[in-house]
């Protein structure tokens, strides 16, 4: 590991007041610690903002505010998460392991990196790491990445569970940086990889996450489902956070999807939702949305599986969400 | 820097590089070599320890930023020459074959033990469910054992937590 400083910072303005190039912000540190014990983090100055007094979850009117800081495991036995954002505390108690989630913060598990293989060797190229050096991945052992939104660049994908409810849930980010305070709405937040796939979001150097925000959550009944390899502490092959209203008439009133693994960022299914609203809530609906929805993808030979599965997923998810 | 942390209830004042884990600090320079190096990234929980009564992968926490914590490793479990009702409870059912993972695996199920809510398998989220070996076993899911002692581990786990 590189030789760095360490800093802690009392306050929100100290953490941005004592950033400068090289620097990198600490949060609990389960993926930043690895990726410098890999060499592909080489930050020269660390500083340490988990101990920042933004670990509350509070209820403010019908909205929820969720300090940056709050440790995964808090936010899923939370009881207002556990009651009103359901898919939230799913889609949290299925990411990682206890001991992980013991200690991994809300703002540094939207900013964790991709676990494509070839970002975390740094004996091999990756343009995500190492900017126009190539992407080995569209060639080699890509069979967990993505199908939507790649680029010629990139094929990575955001691995968090957490960032894909929060898609689905309109959720706000609140940011506070050198330029001043914004609200960044999800999923907007992350980039797709396009010509730059080295900016994983769209935060700017110095800019540090204080909270997220949570809207009234949507109507009707909502699901978190994950498919992966084993059936703990993996990453997602394909995941959704769904939810799903019907009328009496059995019109769909409203409906959110967001799907995890097939891209650069949480992927929200806006085509599917188009499709589905104001229409019948069956199963053949249902698939031809989810068929809109995927008509997009641009899968590689090892990745194409992920197609029908999301395919699949996305229709059975919807069929256990409709009455 | 000059960091001061509790380790098994006694405070100890270390000297340390930015760049030594909370594992190594245990490990090199304190001589407890109960939690173990098994993948140091974090996958396989052998380095598991408590912060503040936390489980906690001690191979991905920077000494530096649990300056102050209190630590506790598999050492402490122990009180007063007592056996932690877990370690009794390893022993009679062999939830070990090597060893190596059993420092990590006692101490992820103490803190798991404290830890209340639901998990990935729970049916209600509202529920706080009892630890069943299915709760168990998502529960413990980060502590690998590549003796394959799992029947025995959540037997000793389960008759623990009733």
């Amino acid at each position: 590991m590189r030789p760095f400083e360490y800093a802690r910072a009392g306050s929100t303005a100290e953490a941005v007041r004592q950033f400068a190039p090289g620097t990198m912000y600490l949060g609990g540190g389960t993926n930043l610690v690895d990726l410098m014990r890999l060499g592909v983090a080489e930050p020269e100055r660390l500083v340490d903002v988990s101990r920042l007094p933004l670990d509350a979850v509070e209820e403010q009117g019908d909205r929820v505010r969720v300090g940056a800081t709050v440790r995964n495991t808090d936010l899923a036995a939370h009881p207002l998460i556990r009651a009103r954002y359901p898919m939230l505390a799913r889609a949290v108690l299925t990411g990682a392991s206890g001991q992980v989630r013991n200690v991994a913060t809300v703002a540094g598990n939207l900013l964790q990196r991709t676990r494509c293989t070839y970002f975390q060797d740094v004996t091999r190229p990756c343009n995500k790491r190492r900017p126009g050096s190539g992407c080995p991945a569209i060639a080699g052992d890509h069979g967990n990445l993505a199908v939507l939104g790649t680029s010629d660049a990139c094929v990575a994908t955001h691995p968090s569970d957490m960032a894909v409810a929060l898609a689905a849930l309109d959720a706000q980010v609140h940011v506070t940086g050198p330029g001043g305070d914004r609200i960044i709405p999800m999923p907007g937040l992350h980039r797709l990889p396009g010509e730059e796939p080295e900016r994983d979001t769209v935060l700017a150097p110095g800019d540090l996450i204080t909270a997220v925000e949570l809207p009234p959550p949507p109507p009707g009944a909502s699901l978190y489902r994950k498919v992966r390899e084993r059936a703990s502490f993996a990453f997602a092959l394909v995941s959704i956070a769904a939810a799903l209203d019907v009328g009496r008439d059995g019109t769909v009133t409203s409906c959110r999807i967001a799907l995890g693994g097939v891209a650069h960022a949480p992927w929200r299914a806006e085509r599917a939702e188009r499709a589905l609203i104001g229409g019948p809530a069956t199963g053949e609906a249902f698939l031809q949305a989810a068929e809109a929805e995927l008509e997009q993808a641009r899968p590689l030979p090892r990745n194409a599986y992920k197609v029908p599965l999301a395919r699949n997923l996305i229709v059975a998810t919807l069929e256990e969400l409709a009455p | 820097m000059t960091i001061t942390l509790q380790v098994n209830g006694v405070p100890r004042t270390v000297d340390v590089d930015p760049r030594m884990s909370l594992l190594d600090l245990l490990r090199e320079r304190l001589g407890l070599i109960g939690a173990k190096k098994g993948c140091d990234h974090g996958q396989c929980g052998a380095c598991t320890v408590l912060i503040d009564g936390r489980r906690a992968n001690a191979c991905l926490a920077l000494a530096v930023a649990v300056d102050g914590r209190e630590i506790t490793t598999v050492e402490g479990l122990a009180t007063d020459g007592e056996l932690h009702p877990l370690q009794s409870a390893f022993m009679e059912h062999d939830a070990f074959q090597c060893g190596y993972c059993t420092p990590g695996q006692l101490c992820s199920a103490a803190g798991m033990l404290g830890e209340p809510g639901p998990s990935a398998v729970t049916e209600d989220l509202l529920d706080d469910p009892d630890l069943t070996p299915e709760e168990i076993s998502e529960r413990m899911s980060g502590n690998l054992c590549r003796c394959g002692a799992y029947v025995g581990i959540v037997a000793a786990i389960g008759e623990v937590a009733r």
